[in-house]
């Protein structure tokens, strides 16, 4: 069983939003530098996804990544969860793109990886909150896609997918090959073991240029955006908490409702 | 494009009757419609949707395009992608709305795809450019640390739009609008996914949605323990549910169902009561929209003290019990 696995690695979405500010110039985020990135958590959750049915069934994960400048600690993580191969399409060239031109190149280096049953891809990445990779990948390799997975179960050729649903969950068949996104429901990603960092630190990526892929660097990232940035901003907030206090915690708690009963809030 | 004109509104029934999210959507695009002096349609893809053509009449549409017919049963992206395809190749309207539901965040990328066109997810504001008409497209991102607006010249400009970010029109059942039946040649063999099952997670009292307080949870509160007493708090308040964090349910202590947030369920209760949980951004996108936050946690530096309009600063162990006990007993004057 072969499987892909696409990761983003961002910035760490835990930064509190103290420490969340925006270049008004150049429309880009402004963080500390000492903030870490890490892989966005719902691909996690993907790879999570694909070593659960690797555990059950063995074959291979091959975790693929785009972007610029990659951190190799962060992207290697997925291999010392489990994974078995990285392959990597790092260039300026990648940079600054949207989910158009993301997917663009993501399905060029499927195409170029080949073999596959299954592709897994986290529902929306914890930076931009696009949510629409998987999907054009799917569209553009022509497979067929289920959204939402919080659990997976592949045999004979198909795959099983619990899909979330507003009120609890509906059960969708596919047949493979197939692309799916995953989402938190799956729940959490395993923790990578000592031997498998051990492992991860002896392996080197595949690092693919727009060219290895057939891509022409000028028509990729940023100039093959389809959508234009116009602005980037934090938006205004007002808070002004009223901390309510009391000699004791219960006192504290019954000044809290009889405040908001003379606030006419309940 | 000069050929491009109109609003149209992807349609959703639920539970047999026009979703609240696509009079939302009419009433955000009845503005747009305004804006451009173009008419605002809605399409309904299903099985049994034609019933509540009128409704969307009602509800602002003035014209509803119907693709009625038994494949359509179940949502799924191969058959509804290609029907929307041909209505839009018959239709081609400027702008086309759907919500960002379960189905909405599933058809609306593989969609704009399809087309060779954008589109941006989860919008919480939609206007038009007053010099280029193009769509400006605004939503959180960053987990709701940011908001982002973006244009786009491709046609039809696509957008998602988050439950709740806008007012539906007061329905007119004198207003008066055309509905076309839209015949589709639909092969079983294109459809590539099949739903074999649907399960609805038992959930006791009323929806999140439909709360007016909610007692929302956190890592704080510890275990599936914790998130028993909160329900029993509930039931002695009026209208009230528990809700949860992404991370009380990913540790399995409540379903997902009840999971507020990003990627969760938005609401917008009178009161919300933060009990134990940090109120991240991707938390607050699920209820900034509250009219009162209320927050109980034990660490004073936490982010939900920024969001909050009252708090107590204290183990919610020994808060929240006696507060929801005295509100109760208030109540009973």
């Amino acid at each position: 069983m072969n499987i892909i696995v696409c990761v983003k690695e961002i910035i760490d979405p835990e930064l509190s939003p103290d420490s969340f500010n925006i270049d008004p110039e150049k429309n880009v985020p402004l963080i500390p530098a000492s903030t870490p990135t890490v892989i966005s958590p719902f691909d996690e959750q993907a790879v999570e996804a694909a070593l659960r049915i690797k555990d059950s069934h063995g074959g291979k994960i091959t975790i693929l990544s785009l972007g610029n400048d990659l951190h190799r600690e962060v992207v290697k993580k997925p291999l010392a969860m489990g994974a078995d191969e990285l392959v990597l399409l790092e260039d300026a060239a990648f940079a600054d793109g949207d989910s158009w031109s993301t997917a663009q190149a993501l399905a060029l280096g499927i195409k170029k990886i080949g073999d596959y049953e299954l592709i897994l891809c986290g529902r929306q990445a914890a930076d931009w909150d696009a949510g629409q990779v998987g999907l054009g990948i799917a569209e553009i390799l022509g497979l067929p896609s289920v959204t939402l997975a919080r659990k997976i179960e592949v045999s004979d050729g198909k795959a099983k997918v619990e899909r979330v649903t507003p009120d609890g969950y509906e059960i969708v068949e596919v047949s493979l090959p197939a692309l799916i996104t995953v989402s938190n429901e799956l729940g959490e990603a395993r923790y990578p073991t000592a031997m498998g960092i051990i492992g991860s630190l002896g392996k080197q990526p595949d690092i693919w240029k727009p060219e290895d892929i057939g891509l022409d660097p000028s028509e990729t990232g940023g100039r093959g955006r389809r959508l234009t940035l116009l602005r980037l901003f934090k938006p205004v907030r007002e808070g002004k908490c009223e901390v309510i206090e009391g000699e004791t915690l219960e006192e504290a708690a019954v000044n809290l409702a009889l405040r908001l009963r003379e606030a006419k809030i309940l | 494009m000069a050929d491009h004109k109109g609003i149209m509104i992807f349609g959703e029934m639920i539970e047999g009757k026009l979703g609240a999210i696509t009079k939302e959507l009419l009433g955000g695009g009845s503005r747009l419609s305004n804006a451009l002096g173009e008419e605002l349609y809605v399409v309904l893809i299903g099985n049994h949707v034609s019933r509540i053509a009128d409704e969307a009449v009602a509800f602002g549409a003035n014209k509803v395009w119907v693709v009625d017919h038994p494949l359509l049963e179940d949502y799924q992206p191969d058959s509804f992608v290609s029907s929307m395809v041909e209505v839009l190749e018959r239709v081609m309207p400027r702008v086309l709305i759907i919500g960002q539901t379960s189905v909405g965040q599933d058809l609306a990328p593989r969609l704009a795809f399809r087309l060779n066109t954008a589109v941006v997810l989860d919008c919480v504001e939609l206007s038009i450019a007053p010099d280029s008409k193009l769509l400006l497209q605004t939503k959180p991102v960053y987990g709701g640390k940011a908001w982002a607006t973006f244009t786009s010249d491709s046609f039809p400009q696509m957008a998602t739009v988050r439950p709740k970010s806008m007012a539906p029109l007061e329905r007119d059942d004198l207003r008066k609008g055309e509905v076309i039946p839209i015949d589709i040649n639909l092969d079983q063999s294109s459809i590539r996914t099949k739903v074999l099952e649907k399960v609805a997670e038992e959930r006791e009292g009323i929806r999140l949605e439909d709360a007016e307080v909610i007692i929302s949870g956190g890592r704080g509160i510890g275990g599936q323990d914790g998130f028993r007493q909160l329900e029993e708090l509930s039931k002695l308040l009026k209208g009230a549910a528990v809700g949860a964090t992404r991370a009380a349910c990913d540790a399995g202590w409540v379903p997902s169902t009840i999971q507020v947030g990003l990627t969760g369920k938005i609401v917008t209760p009178k009161v919300y009561i933060a009990t134990a949980l940090s109120g991240s951004s991707q938390h607050m996108a699920g209820c900034s929209g509250s009219e009162t936050i209320v927050a109980v946690n034990s660490d004073p530096s936490a982010n939900i003290f920024k969001e909050a309009k009252f708090g107590v600063v204290g183990d919610w162990k020994a808060v929240l019990p006696t507060f929801i006990k005295k509100i109760a007993e208030l109540s009973k004057d």
